[in-house]
């Protein structure tokens, strides 16, 4: 079902008139009210009414993670705080959040895009939507929660329960819709065969999926296990949240919503547009945010815009599944995290550069997450276990309080990490497959 | 019905325009608020081609119209009831409303002058009533109806109006908006600027905000009404208020 017939089916030329007006208010208004924006483009001699057409954004910057870090907390708002009614955030790449605030005005339309989102993927008032997404500063769990009561659905905000608690929600409450990361519907679907359930027995039928990147494979796993339909969606907090893009019935891509973003694919290294259909960057700007508007964030997610009509009568542009990250971040249980903030962290702890590995591992859906620190030559010659097993749980322990990450800590001794000729450790092993 | 594209004009030296893009869907109300000298006025002028724009591009209803003579304007579907409604006050009310039929008799099509101005007089009765009385004579809301009847002498499909509620009391008001909203469910497509934004987003779909010769907003009628920013600015909530309310 289209949620917004006379937005999402609009014909491309209107569409293309209402991209330029929204994106030179954007402007006029980033200019006005942004430093770091006006700045940038005095510095730069730009002109922002120079920017004429859709093909004349590629005159502007780009802005980065690294930028909005700089803006911590609240200096890369375009509207005086009191109009902001909420703050969500996400992680920046060396330990501070960029914090990102919506007005009333910005909820409304997240809302309302996110139901576009949910009535693609063919989900009503009927239904019965469990969000399994974490309710808290990312911003999953409200955005799917305010989209799904806004089409009338029954929304069931199961957050962080336990796993076997929402099995029991699901089966009690007939819960028909599942909004997880898809690695969680993963998890859900082991522990009920665990347990000799059988999918059946549920409600089930249709599951949204994102946060984290996925396959076609594990698509048709999900599907297979849990007895249901999944679609894909995409967003990110520095954006909006969710309701950035969605799959329609037709799982061929996931449409844009054009008429609040425009996307943009880039070389990462060369920062050249690449040509319709090729891999790169994905870059956004918004063009209807208030509160926190960006132009051309470099998001980092590697993917392809396609064009051309859509059989279920949507006319914007859609991007390909998320292929994976033009830099170090990894997203653990849909959450993203850095190296660097795991550096930082062990920097406070140890008081010197320190050594170590992530070893990422998913077991039954659910991410694993293994820390191994070197520790200094003198650590071992203590021989006192005590020492070395509260070394470990102080790691362990800052790892939740400062990024709420469950990680096992393994110390090994100095050098042990490899290294080939001089080279830096190898910070990451993935050895998850989608 | 219109669209705008990077509109830029201005009177000699002065910019008064600066890159105006919008467009106005057929059967809208679209309104444009914005404080004294935003260039409200202008905007109205310059697709009339009263004014002639330095840059840009202007479509009515899919045609390019930029640099047309004003009156093409007016042949090609648009009309405009301009800022203080300019009636001839020595002529009466039906020589002013049939001089807006004047692009009819070019066109030879003469005999649409009685047809629109009885619809004009079945829409307004009191003009009829009047129709030989002159129209210095009348009171402000009553000029206004003939101003906006003399627009409507040409058949458009598009009417400009620039701040039809400008001296006029609020209860007159009232009623010529509510004019403006029938004649859309006639089938008008109306454009308005004005500075009385309360009054005109009541009736309007959407509307842009322009500040010094830039639309810095657009939304529906219901999201600018409920902006912070719209309010401080245009909706005479004041500072002090909006502080107290966080206090």
């Amino acid at each position: 079902m289209i949620f917004s017939r006379e937005n999402e089916t609009m014909l491309r030329e209107d569409l293309e008139q209402l991209q330029v007006e929204r994106l030179q208010m954007t402007l006029n208004q980033i200019y006005r009210n942004v430093s770091f924006y006006r700045n940038l483009y005095n510095e730069k001699g730009i002109e922002i009414s120079d920017i004429k057409s859709l093909d004349d954004l590629t005159r502007l910057p780009f802005t980065t993670k690294e930028d909005l870090r700089k803006s911590y907390p609240y200096e890369a708002f375009a509207v005086p705080l009191r109009d902001i009614v909420r703050i969500h955030s996400t992680s920046g790449t060396s330990g501070t959040p960029i914090v990102v605030g919506y007005t009333k005005n910005d909820l409304n339309i997240w809302t309302s895009l996110v139901g576009r989102v949910l009535s693609a993927a063919g989900i009503t008032g009927h239904d019965f939507v469990q969000i399994a997404f974490n309710y808290s500063q990312s911003t999953g769990g409200l955005g799917f929660h305010y989209g799904a009561e806004k089409i009338g659905a029954s929304v069931i905000p199961s957050s962080g329960e336990k796993v076997l608690k929402q099995i029991q929600i699901m089966k009690d409450y007939r819960t028909s819709a599942l909004v997880s990361t898809p690695g969680y519907a993963l998890h859900i679907a082991s522990v009920l065969e665990e347990h000799g359930m059988d999918p059946q027995e549920l409600n089930l039928s249709t599951g949204l999926f994102g946060s984290e990147p996925w396959s076609e494979k594990l698509r048709s796993e999900i599907e297979t296990r849990l007895k249901i339909r999944a679609f894909d969606n995409y967003g990110l907090s520095e954006i909006m949240g969710p309701g950035i893009a969605f799959e329609c019935e037709k799982r061929n891509g996931l449409h844009i919503n054009e008429d609040h973003f425009i996307a943009e694919v880039i070389n990462p290294d060369t920062l050249e547009i690449l040509p319709e259909g090729e891999a790169g960057e994905l870059v956004f700007t918004t063009i209807t945010k208030q509160g926190f508007p960006l132009i051309r964030y470099r998001t980092g997610d590697v993917s392809s815009v396609i064009s051309g009509e859509c059989e279920c009568g949507r006319t914007t542009r859609r991007i390909r599944r998320i292929s994976g990250r033009t830099d170090d971040m990894m997203i653990v249980d849909g959450n993203n995290l850095f190296p660097s903030q795991i550096e930082a962290l062990l920097f406070e702890i140890e008081g010197v550069e320190p050594h170590f590995q992530i070893i990422l591992k998913r077991e039954e859906g659910l991410d694993n997450v293994e820390l191994r620190v070197e520790v200094t030559g003198s650590f071992f010659a203590f021989d006192e276990i005590r020492k070395v097993q509260d070394f470990q749980k102080k790691i362990r322990e800052e790892l939740i309080n400062t990024l709420g990450l469950h990680a096992k800590i393994t110390l090994i001794e100095p050098k042990s990490l490899g290294r080939t000729n001089g080279e830096k450790v190898k910070r990451v092993i993935d050895l998850r497959t989608l | 019905m219109l669209r705008i594209r990077n509109l830029e004009a201005g009177y000699d030296k002065l910019k008064v325009l600066k890159g105006i893009s919008l467009h106005v869907n057929p059967g809208e109300i679209i309104t444009i608020i914005g404080a004294n000298g935003a260039g409200k006025s202008t905007l109205l002028k310059t697709i009339s081609s009263i004014v002639r724009p330095s840059s840009g591009e202007i479509h009515l209803k899919g045609k390019a119209v930029k640099g047309s003579s004003p009156d093409a304007i007016v042949k090609s579907g648009c009309a405009l009831v301009p800022e203080g409604r300019q009636l001839f006050p020595t002529l009466t009310i039906r020589e002013n409303l049939l001089l807006g039929a004047y692009t009819l008799y070019r066109k030879r099509e003469g005999k649409k002058a009685d047809e629109y101005l009885e619809n004009i007089y079945s829409m307004f009765p009191v003009l009829k009533e009047r129709k030989h009385q002159l129209a210095g004579t009348l009171s402000g809301g009553e000029q206004q109806m003939v101003a906006i009847g003399r627009a409507l002498m040409s058949g458009p499909d598009l009417l400009l109006m620039d701040e039809p509620s400008m001296g006029l009391a609020p209860i007159i008001v009232k009623n010529i908006f509510s004019i403006v909203s029938g004649l859309r469910n006639s089938g008008k497509t109306i454009l308005i600027v004005e500075q009385n934004a309360k009054a005109v987003l009541d009736i309007a779909d959407r509307g842009y905000v322009m500040e010094t010769g830039s639309l810095v907003m657009e939304g529906s009628a219901e999201e600018l009404l409920n902006n912070n920013d719209v309010k401080r600015a245009y909706l005479g909530r004041d500072y002090k208020e909006f502080t107290d309310q966080i206090l």
